[in-house]
């Protein structure tokens, strides 16, 4: 059973980290507002986030433009994409192993 | 040992997460309203032509049709475009970009059954079949926002039941098709907008 909760990342360890990898999985692009409507958190605590899964290499920004108003977005990298696999399929171990 | 049913809620929690992402949440309720206001007001021309029509001599029947279909074509056009404006408003008022894959599969969605139904009205409308324009309509309608309900709120699914229904009685009494067609494009929108709007949209001081 230890062995299998080692196998979770850490990195992913909040709901927001969750939501943020989530949203990325699925669209290959998000910006910042529209993951602040989704995961529905305050700037700061999602930019906080953000800046901690950027630094984890697992997150790439993007600053762009609309017109005059600036524009983040996110993408997931390839190695944030294998790290959050592998932190489902943990997660689905946990699962199967007990029931 | 709790850790298994925290791992169950942390993956639902990737599921939904997932799934709410690649849906177009955009769109107002106000659009909704907007469009159905124009279907009513399209509705009751086409009620003062048709009843002109029947009161007068001297307009040829291809005449009427011609201008029905301006007219239908106009009432969409129009619909759309309001439609498109509130829901345009509300991203720019949220900051989030309203072109995006997810936008791109809710329209799709959305037009592949209209598409087909464009060219069975069309052929309908050559055969004299008149009293089936209202009914295709809203039966195509309805299984448009059926298959598009996966991709944005999914309460428009219970609005595309509500125009099926409508549809299915209407062919049973073809003669009322305005009646319907106005209920269904019209009053329903208006519906659904104002109780879509109340939900995900209204400012509570």
């Amino acid at each position: 059973m230890s062995n299998l909760i080692e196998n979770l990342n850490k990195t992913f360890d909040s709901r927001v980290r969750l939501g943020i990898m989530s949203a990325l999985m699925v669209n290959e692009e998000v910006n910042f507002n529209t993951l602040k409507e989704l995961i529905e958190v305050t700037d700061g605590n999602l930019a906080s986030h953000l800046k901690a899964l950027e630094d984890m290499k697992f997150v790439a920004v993007h600053k762009g433009f609309i017109g005059r108003k600036t524009n983040t977005s996110y993408r997931i990298t390839k190695t944030g994409e294998k790290a959050f696999k592998k932190h489902i399929e943990a997660l689905e171990k946990i699962i199967k192993n007990i029931s | 040992m709790n850790e298994q049913q925290q791992s169950l809620e942390e993956l639902q929690h990737i599921k939904q997460m997932m799934e709410k992402s690649s849906r177009f949440i955009s769109l107002s309720g106000l659009s909704g309203v907007s469009a159905g206001t124009v279907a009513i007001l399209g509705a009751l021309l086409v009620w003062k032509m048709i009843s002109d029509y029947t009161h007068t001599f001297g307009i040829s029947y291809e005449t009427l049709v011609t201008e029905l279909i301006v007219i239908a074509i106009t009432v969409v056009v129009l619909a759309l475009a309001s439609g498109f404006a509130f829901t345009y408003l509300r991203s720019k008022r949220n900051g989030v970009s309203i072109w995006g894959a997810a936008t791109y599969r809710l329209v799709l969605n959305l037009a592949i059954p209209l598409v087909a139904a464009a060219f069975l009205l069309l052929r309908l409308m050559q055969l004299q079949y008149v009293g089936l324009v209202a009914p295709v309509c809203l039966l195509f309608y309805g299984l448009a926002l059926v298959n598009a309900s996966k991709y944005t709120l999914g309460e428009i699914r219970y609005l595309g039941y509500c125009e099926l229904i409508l549809a299915i009685i209407n062919l049973w009494v073809p003669a009322h098709g305005l009646i319907f067609w106005a209920t269904g494009f019209g009053l329903l929108h208006i519906i659904y907008g104002i109780i879509m709007w109340r939900k995900y949209e209204r400012v509570t001081f």
